[in-house]
């Protein structure tokens, strides 16, 4: 059990910076998803606290130790890949019990601590199993029950759901939020994907171009997106923003597709005028744009009802706590 | 390409690398640099004193009328060897592309002679060919054919280049089995529909999709045509008759070992290593252009 | 097929049959040759059908030599073989699978520079810089000993390849798995590079076993006893000048001796085998 603390940690590759410096304060026991899009730095980020990637500038802290220098088997971490990296050749048990059997611990200890894994996860009969001989979600657990078996102070997760399909994922999503509830251990999960960064994270930290565009809780983010990149990436589909001027200054004005709500002409804050419905079953995605010409901005609404017409112009409203502002120059929020 | 993970370790890789590098050391580079400093030089017939006289052995070579007619025998070789055993495992390959039925046991019948020692090929087609027991000889004799590779040239150069060819067809074979197997099935079906016919569609189509595999094995085969096969010479007409079969390989050999010459021999292994480079550089470039496929 | 066309398929059969039957007649030949008596076969026509005398012309190769040629016993022979293709094969895997482990696994200096140096070696076979080498290995003093016949002969590019390209297949998580897990780099070579090299490493013993076996022209200048030739040599040592004096049964059944071992080694292990001469080549 420990904290991770980030200290100004850059990181460059030769001359191109990745990451431009990060701070940030894991609590002992917390579970922090760092979620952007791809080549943002995330990645990197999570292999600096590995050791798998040298750390340019700045210093991380497990616990009380700075890690900076230390190897990745003395930092007190395990880490489940995307692709799993299970060892071939070995079965599930032999994959589990090979850190151990390398740091040298009695081979009572090692199969109990394997057989304890074995159990939480449901992998006891698969234990004789190579990896080729188990099912995708099925590798997953053994990846997870390595990490598990070491008793490490941190988790580190690399996208370890990217490889499933879609109803596997949330299966998953479900165990891991489970398994944090009973080990209590310190953890550290990347991933592209935004509903897994609201789902999982106690935390969130949204990530662009190499820095942390907002750190908080994930109903914090979804409330008050730190920036236009942070609107746009957290919900689906994202945020509408629309050009608008406010004390003379040129904002861009946000409301979420679900705060917009269909209306009398009288009442509506503007028009969209409808160019695509997508039907979802429990409810309707309108998109279309404001403005006569063709020209004004892209408008989603989300509908709790079905909306038969398939063109036309639809009024909405929306409550002002809903609205967010943004600076148009830089993208960021502008406190009320 | 490059792995993104090393680990690190101030000596052990070059530990891991001595044995390598000392064996390439000890029997590539400093004899390869000795054949191209005796090169230069010229030894009197006791092996008593050297002298170094520059480029006078290359001169010497190339105004040596046996020199000249063993590049224009070894090119004739090479040509012969590369082109008939292409044509002949291309049809063997697309043969057994075309059945079903006992594909693996075809394979198993075609590929052993590569694991037939160059030397071992030569002594079975020169019994064969023998000109007072073989069996061929009698035949060919039967039928009026004047049959003595002992002493004909013409035939001595036959009779290598079948006992050369035989042995290489079997590796060219697999080849192009594999670049068979790799054309797509919907490309064949898709011409097919076009309503090409199967030799129309060997032609149009798997002809050229094949065609870096068979220029891959041009190269291939002309250096097995260079180099591998002095066995099968040394083993049948070591050479003879009248040079009518001395491939460089073999001249570079019987010059230096035979013969003694030092410098003439040094100055044509160095020759030699140019052409294989040239010929490695072509496969090469033909291999990266492969990639970009 | 497409097409159902019958004749095809029994043309594709028919050209099959053929090649194999002019690709084997030389063997089958041999064969005969080799159960024949010495007379039998330089009456001409020898007779194509195996006659009685096997035993004893296999007998003979194997325990005491021919009389006119080389007098040494083929079983001698063939041991010496062995041990040069199982030396060869065995030496050039294990220090080409080192020297590609530290290629692609570690940066250090002049990493680049020992790579080309094994590279360009690909561009120096033995019959082009032969007398220079055996200089070399005489003034070692390795002329008539296995070390000889078989040291010169282990560097090679072409395995040292083969296991890059492997080893660059090989994701790069496991590597990283391995460190978490605390393995250095020779744990994680032995424990998890060399179990999952298994299959590379048999398709190179096929074909470097056949190389060391069928070596010709190097046994040739460093063996002078007859107690280092190898078989392929002592086939050669054993046919005089004139095909009548040559005792060509003892000569054949050598032949077939000789064939023997890397045939099987191809036949037996021909996935291995298949596998290897289209990686080695990539």
């Amino acid at each position: 059990m420990a904290q991770v603390i980030f200290r100004g940690v850059r990181k460059s590759f030769g001359n191109a910076p990745v990451i431009h410096g990060f701070d940030m304060d894991v609590r002992d026991g917390e579970f922090v998803v760092i979620v952007g899009p791809s080549g943002c730095g995330k990645s990197t980020l999570l292999r600096m606290v590995a050791g798998l990637e040298a750390i340019s500038d700045g210093e991380i802290a497990i616990g009380e130790r700075v890690v900076n220098r230390l190897e990745p088997k003395d930092r007190d971490i395990a880490m489940v890949f995307q692709n799993y990296a299970l060892y071939p050749h070995m079965n599930v048990e032999g994959n589990m019990a090979y850190g151990l059997k390398i740091r040298g611990l009695p081979q009572a200890e090692i199969d109990a601590r394997v057989a304890r894994a074995a159990q939480i996860l449901e992998l006891s009969p698969l234990l004789k199993r190579k990896p080729r001989e188990l099912s995708g979600g099925q590798r997953q657990r053994v990846a997870m029950g390595r990490a598990i078996v070491r008793k490490p102070a941190v988790f580190l997760f690399d996208e370890p759901l990217s490889n499933l399909d879609a109803k596997l994922r949330v299966q998953m999503r479900a165990e891991l939020q489970d398994l944090h509830r009973r080990l209590q251990t310190t953890s550290l999960y990347v991933t592209h994907d935004q509903v897994e960064a609201m789902t999982l994270a106690q935390r969130m930290v949204v990530m662009n171009g190499g820095r942390a565009e907002q750190i908080g809780a994930p109903l914090e983010v979804y409330k008050k997106p730190a920036s236009t990149f942070v609107a746009g990436f957290i919900g689906s589909p994202p945020m509408n923003l629309i050009p608008a001027g406010k004390d003379g200054r040129e904002v861009l004005l946000g409301v979420r597709p679900e705060h917009l709500q269909p209306c009398a002409e009288g009442e509506a804050k503007m028009t969209v005028n409808v160019d695509l419905v997508e039907p979802l079953g429990s409810d309707t995605l309108v998109y279309g744009h404001t403005g006569d010409n063709g020209d004004g901005a892209r408008v989603a609404v989300r509908l709790h009802q079905s909306f038969a017409a398939q063109t036309g112009r639809l009024p909405v409203r929306f409550d002002p706590a809903h609205e967010h502002l943004f600076d148009k120059a830089t993208g960021l929020r502008i406190e009320d | 390409m490059e792995k993104r993970v090393v680990f690190r370790s101030a000596w052990l890789p070059y530990a891991l690398l001595a044995p390598q590098i000392a064996v390439t050391l000890v029997f590539f580079f400093w004899p390869a640099g000795q054949a191209i400093w005796y090169s230069f030089q010229l030894q009197d017939a006791f092996g008593l004193k050297t002298q170094f006289v520059g480029l006078e052995n290359f001169r010497a070579l190339f105004n040596d009328p046996h020199y000249l007619a063993s590049f224009r025998i070894t090119a004739l070789f090479s040509f012969l060897v590369a082109i008939s055993g292409i044509a002949i495992a291309l049809l063997l390959a697309t043969m057994a592309d075309r059945v079903i039925r006992g594909a693996l046991a075809y394979r198993t019948l075609l590929i052993w002679p590569y694991a037939v020692a160059p030397a071992v090929a030569g002594v079975l087609w020169a019994f064969l060919f023998a000109p007072s027991i073989g069996i061929v000889t009698y035949v060919l004799k039967k039928n009026g054919v004047d049959w003595n590779w002992v002493l004909q040239g013409d035939q001595a150069m036959l009779l290598v280049v079948i006992a050369s060819t035989w042995k290489q067809v079997s590796y060219n074979f697999l080849f192009f089995l594999a670049g068979l197997q790799s054309i797509p099935r919907s490309l064949i079906e898709a011409a097919a529909i076009d309503g090409a016919g199967p030799g129309r569609r060997f032609w149009t189509i798997v002809f050229p999709l094949l065609s870096p595999t068979t220029f891959f094995l041009l190269v291939v085969n002309i250096v097995y045509a260079f180099f591998d096969t002095f066995g099968v010479i040394d083993a049948t007409t070591q050479g003879g008759p009248a040079g009518a079969t001395q491939i460089l390989v073999y001249k570079a050999y019987y010059d230096g070992v035979k013969a003694a010459d030092l410098g003439g021999s040094s100055a044509q292994s160095a020759i030699l290593m140019l052409i294989v480079i040239a010929l490695t550089v072509v496969q090469f470039r033909f291999v990266e252009r492969k990639v970009q496929y | 097929m497409i097409e159902n066309r019958p004749w095809l398929t029994v043309f594709a059969h028919a050209v099959l049959i053929l090649g194999i039957a002019v690709i084997a007649f030389p063997l089958w030949v041999t064969f005969v040759a080799s159960t024949l008596t010495l007379d039998e076969i330089i009456s001409v026509p020898m007779p194509l059908v195996p006659g009685s005398h096997l035993w004893e012309n296999y007998a003979q190769a194997l325990t005491s030599g021919t009389e006119a040629g080389a007098a040494a016993p083929v079983g001698r022979m063939m041991l010496n073989s062995l041990v040069m293709a199982l030396a060869i094969a065995t030496g050039k895997i294990a220090i080409s699978i080192i020297a590609s482990f530290a290629i692609v696994y570690f940066r250090f200096p002049l990493r680049n520079f020992f790579f080309w140096m094994i590279f360009i070696t690909l561009m120096l076979p033995v019959e082009v810089r032969i007398i220079p080498t055996f200089k070399v290995v005489s003034d070692l003093g390795m002329i008539d000993s296995y070390v000889g016949l078989t040291l010169p002969l282990i560097a090679s590019a072409t395995a040292t390849f083969l296991f890059r390209q492997f080893f660059l297949t090989v994701p790069d998580e496991l590597a990283e798995a391995a460190r978490i897990d605390g393995a250095g780099p020779l744990r994680f070579f032995w424990d998890v590079l060399l179990p999952l090299s298994k299959t590379s490493m048999a398709a190179l013993f096929v074909i470097q076993f056949i190389y060391g076996w069928n070596q010709y022209l190097w046994p040739l200048l460093i063996t002078t006893q007859e107690n280092m030739y190898t078989a392929v040599i002592g086939i050669k040592r054993m046919i005089t000048s004139g095909d009548a004096l040559t005792e060509w049964n003892l000569v054949m059944a050598t032949a077939m001796l000789a064939m023997l071992p890397p045939v099987a080694v191809v036949v037996l292990m021909q996935r291995w085998f298949v596998r290897g001469l289209v990686e080695t080549e990539k």
